[in-house]
């Protein structure tokens, strides 16, 4: 296949199958987060007001991926922290910072000269214009969530499967509550390069609802996702090279469909066994 | 005599402008199986959420194992009406009662909970322990989802005692499940009993009486009695109509 002869002989390809993968590995372990505790409306306000962060940094001069992790941080500590203490207002609020972050990204894209043609590759992500320099931070991210969680597993446990036994238990869930939304941040951070902030929800979420099909603890499920999210962007990522389609929106549509396939699958296979069981014990009066 | 386990001191609580309790006094002792029954939205439940300090009564005090009720909380095992968590997260019955474990052995310190801790052998051999002292060992290794509604109780039942606690704080465990199954659970109560103190919350006088030794009725505020006092008399003053009482022998 073409994609394959361009990838050896092609720097920029190389440097995106890296990225790729080193996205997954965040995606895999956070979006397993995600999904059970089921906060993706809370990864989609913080992953939004991202753009905030960017487009301050762009016109100040600064590194944008810089921006875009400290506006994540901040949009995940307040959304937590009002989470926490007035439970009823947390949606609006997540929606205002959602809106009010991308308003504050385009104001200051549109005031930064000579800008206006990274705004797209924000939004929607372009892999192949990953630098070289990223992948470090890339990487030392992915370092740092691996980290985090691998000491801490057991406290995210109890603060994501049931926050009163935790509180209970001495654990201190505030403060772990927002650790998890701000690793959550971090990976936001990472996958924005490779499928840009409007479509980051979509990597952090399937993958992992993907994975939770099939397998039934945690730390399965991160695993799992991982080598789900490692193929669908590396298959999404060869399936648009050579029709020249933007990469971020292949990806995110095969990652669509594997869900819904994968979803219909269970459904029916759960339905068969219903009825097998069914079956089976109906039998046994006759012997 | 000792201390009591439990001191409530003149506490009341209200959600906002409607009191649920007015100043209620309660001490619990080493020992007690103490039955707290009362009408639905008569306060139970938030009683026993300002023992475990996930409340704060707005006036009177509390000690509990003569701490505030937050610093005791890691003594305690909670089993709670309803389980506060999916019935699909991804999990297995082994690993909802090794939560139980979390802080067990920790060192004091104001950074102590920051310690990260990981599953030890002894915490394995406590699950096992706990899941055979509620007949559930064989469950150890389903998904929780897919257990019944007695089954899941005996979980919760088990992530309790995975703490060795001092005291079982049960709010109504048998809500939920067959009245068959009703009496398996308070005989195993009646067995944790010989080396804890038990509270237990239920809607259902009649039944409860022939297990506990006291039974607190809460209805806003509090009276208590012994369980041969507990006649149709003081159900009606409590529920303040007839209610269908069960006869039993002692």
């Amino acid at each position: 296949m073409e994609f394959f002869d361009a990838l050896a002989q092609h720097h920029f390809l190389q440097t995106a199958v890296i990225a790729a993968l080193l996205a997954s590995i965040g995606c895999g372990v956070m979006g397993t987060y995600v999904v059970v505790k089921r906060i993706a409306f809370i990864a989609g306000g913080i992953a939004h007001s991202v753009l905030g962060g960017m487009g301050a940094a762009v016109y100040y001069g600064f590194d944008p991926l810089f921006g875009a992790l400290l506006a994540a941080i901040f949009a995940a500590l307040l959304i937590g922290w009002v989470r926490l203490q007035w439970k009823a207002q947390e949606d609006t609020l997540i929606g205002a910072l959602w809106a009010i972050g991308m308003a504050v990204g385009i104001l200051f894209i549109a005031k930064s000269p000579g800008y206006q043609a990274d705004l797209m590759s924000y939004l929607f992500g372009n892999i192949l214009l990953v630098p070289e320099q990223s992948l470090w931070f890339m990487a030392g991210l992915d370092a740092l969530l691996l980290i985090v969680v691998g000491l801490y597993h057991r406290q995210f446990l109890a603060v994501v499967f049931d926050e009163e036994f935790a509180r209970l238990r001495g654990v201190p869930v505030t403060l772990f509550y927002l650790l998890l939304l701000v690793l959550v941040a971090v990976t936001v951070v990472l996958l924005i390069q490779v499928v840009g902030l409007i479509l980051v929800l979509a990597l952090l979420t399937l993958p992992a609802a993907v994975a939770g099909h099939y397998v039934h603890s945690l730390g399965r499920m991160m695993l799992l996702a991982t080598l789900i999210g490692s193929l669908l962007s590396l298959s999404g990522l060869a399936l648009s090279y050579q029709p020249d389609l933007p990469s971020g929106p292949t990806i995110i549509l095969l990652a669509g469909a594997l869900y819904l396939a994968s979803a219909v699958f269970v459904q029916l296979r759960r339905r068969q066994r219903a009825r097998a069981f069914l079956n089976v014990s109906g039998e046994k009066p006759d012997g | 005599m000792t201390d009591p386990l439990i001191d409530i001191r003149d506490v009341s609580f209200s959600y906002g402008e409607s009191a649920v309790l007015r100043h209620i006094q309660l001490e619990v002792h080493q020992g007690e199986f103490l039955g707290i029954v009362g009408p639905n939205a008569g306060g139970k439940s938030t009683l026993l959420k300002l023992i475990l300090g996930l409340l704060e009564p707005q006036s009177g005090s509390i000690r509990v194992l003569g701490r505030e009720p937050r610093q005791a909380s890691r003594r305690l095992g909670y089993v709670p009406q309803y389980p506060s968590f999916p019935r699909d997260f991804p999990i297995s019955v082994e690993e909802v009662v090794l939560l139980g474990r979390i802080g067990m052995h920790k060192q004091s310190g104001r950074f102590a909970s920051l310690i990260p801790g990981h599953n030890t052998r002894a915490d394995r051999r406590a699950v096992s322990q706990a899941l055979i002292e509620v007949e559930a060992e064989n469950l150890a290794h389903r998904q929780i989802g897919s257990l019944s509604g007695g089954q899941l109780q005996r979980v919760l039942l088990a992530r309790a005692l995975a703490s060795e606690p001092q005291i079982l704080i049960l709010d109504e465990p048998t809500a939920n499940i067959d009245q068959r199954l009703e009496s398996d659970i308070f005989d195993l109560l009646k067995q944790f009993n010989e080396r804890m103190t038990i509270l237990v919350v239920s809607h259902d006088i009649g039944f409860v009486s022939t297990y506990v030794n006291r039974v607190a009725c809460i209805n806003g505020t509090l009276v208590c009695h012994h369980t041969d006092a507990i006649d149709g008399q003081v159900i009606q003053e409590l529920y303040g109509e007839n209610v269908r009482m069960v006869a039993h022998s002692h």
